[in-house]
């Protein structure tokens, strides 16, 4: 069974079309990089993977279920969920961001201590040092781990990145993108990705999902994504020769 | 006689600060939720935010004329001021409510909806601590401006340190209006003061 399936979604507001006729899944351990330009849909495509949003036709599944039948609370804290500001709540210090939603499942003082500590070693970030740090006094790069640590910490089935790391300097988003591929190797994590950079979705997607106008032009493996498949998918390779 | 002023001085400061903690106690507890209203049903912004602005261009004491002949709220005395006070000063308080939710970072409202937070938590832990500084400065410049109305409120027998005040203006004795309006003038310093320092206490470290 895929871990999320998309059933010929459509969203519309008023009589503005988002997306048409998307249809694809994603299955275990996979990553799904959803690519395209601003206003393709990307990212409302990834809300309605946690009930963010809701199709105005179609369906969305996750785990076999329709999100429409999912508590949407359970749905959210199942699904961990990062985006380019972070959203990292700022009167929280890194530990109270990490342990937010193991907090809000209700696990022992202890028993979140001891995740946060775990998560923000891998992270690489030493916890004696960050665990009592307000965001503010984190560089760009330091914030963005905080917040893949804070979506990965109540073991969710599945990760929604929107455009992560969008806004941080070449160097540090190669470096994060490097560990984003160990994460996926050392847990398995199956995930959605949205990103505009195709080198991004070429380096870290398993398939690539190409959007244009709210539409679903291709889907492919990165290999195959590299032979140009559809004149989007054209546009977007030509950047790589820039 | 000294002594007599003295004692004078300290029952009306009383008796005022009875009248600007009762009015604005009541202020916070409605206007406070209003503001959270505000943010969370966009057809009543309009409305409310409108109402609170009329009834602060009207003049205090035609406001008091207007109160007195309703029953229940209105008649000779304190409650009648206190009901008009709570009216003035709603409006900071609502808009700073409503202006301190709404400037919140979108980027942190969206995550913590993101990470399955109902809307009590979001409000509880998100919002309104973001938005503590902005409510308390409305509250500080509610209270301030509501000591210093709270004297006209001897004008309808309310009591109070306006009470020195008129008695002064009547008799063209100028040291009877300073008594007045002295001890005003601390009570407004002091509550500036006090209510700046929480609010800067409040800020992010």
């Amino acid at each position: 069974m895929p871990v999320v399936e998309f059933r010929d979604v459509g969203y519309q507001i008023g009589n503005k079309t988002i997306l048409s006729h998307v249809s694809f899944t994603v299955e275990a351990g996979e990553t799904l990089v959803l690519l395209g330009r601003s206003g393709s849909g990307k990212t409302t495509a990834l809300k309605m993977t946690n009930g963010m949003v809701f199709p105005t036709s179609g369906q969305v599944q996750v785990e076999g279920r329709p999100t429409t039948e999912w508590d949407p609370i359970r749905l959210k804290r199942r699904i961990g969920y990062v985006i380019q500001e972070v959203g990292l709540f700022p009167h929280f210090t890194v530990a109270e961001n990490v342990g937010l939603v193991p907090k809000l499942e209700g696990w022992s003082r202890p028993d979140v201590e001891r995740r946060v500590a775990d998560l923000l070693q891998m992270a690489g970030l030493a916890p004696a040092e960050y665990l009592g740090r307000y965001p503010r006094q984190l560089s760009g790069g330091q914030r963005q781990r905080v917040g893949v640590a804070r979506a990965l910490a109540a073991d969710p089935a599945l990760l929604l990145f929107d455009e992560p790391f969008g806004a941080l300097d070449p160097v540090t988003r190669s470096e994060l993108q490097r560990q984003f591929l160990e994460l996926r190797r050392d847990f398995h994590k199956t995930s959605i990705f949205v990103t505009h950079d195709v080198r991004e979705a070429l380096r870290l997607g398993t398939r690539i999902a190409l959007l244009a106008g709210g539409r679903l032009e291709a889907i492919a493996a990165p290999a195959e994504f590299r032979s140009a498949i559809s004149e989007e998918a054209g546009a977007f390779l030509a950047c790589l020769e820039d | 006689m000294r002594t007599d002023l003295a004692n004078d001085i300290l029952r009306l400061t009383g008796e005022h600060l009875a009248l600007v903690l009762t009015a604005m106690a009541a202020a916070i507890l409605l206007g406070v939720p209003g503001g959270v209203l505000l943010t969370r049903r966009a057809g009543l912004r309009k409305w409310l935010l409108g109402f609170a602005s009329v009834v602060q261009t009207v003049p205090s004491l035609a406001l008091f004329g207007f109160l007195i002949p309703i029953p229940f709220i209105g008649g000779i005395g304190p409650r009648t001021v206190i009901v008009s006070l709570v009216l003035y000063a709603l409006l900071p308080i609502l808009r700073n409510t409503f202006a301190g939710i709404a400037g919140v970072d979108a980027a942190v409202c969206e995550s913590a909806v993101a990470m399955g937070m109902t809307d009590g938590q979001v409000l509880r832990q998100v919002q309104l601590p973001l938005a503590a500084q902005t409510i308390l400065a409305g509250i500080r410049v509610a209270t301030v401006t509501t000591i210093g109305t709270a004297t006209i409120a001897a004008a309808i027998g309310g009591g109070g340190l306006g009470v020195f005040i008129f008695r002064g203006v009547a008799s063209v004795d100028s040291a009877q209006i300073l008594a007045g309006a002295v001890p005003a003038a601390i009570l407004a310093l002091a509550a500036d003061g006090g209510l700046g320092w929480i609010e800067r206490k409040l800020a992010p470290a």
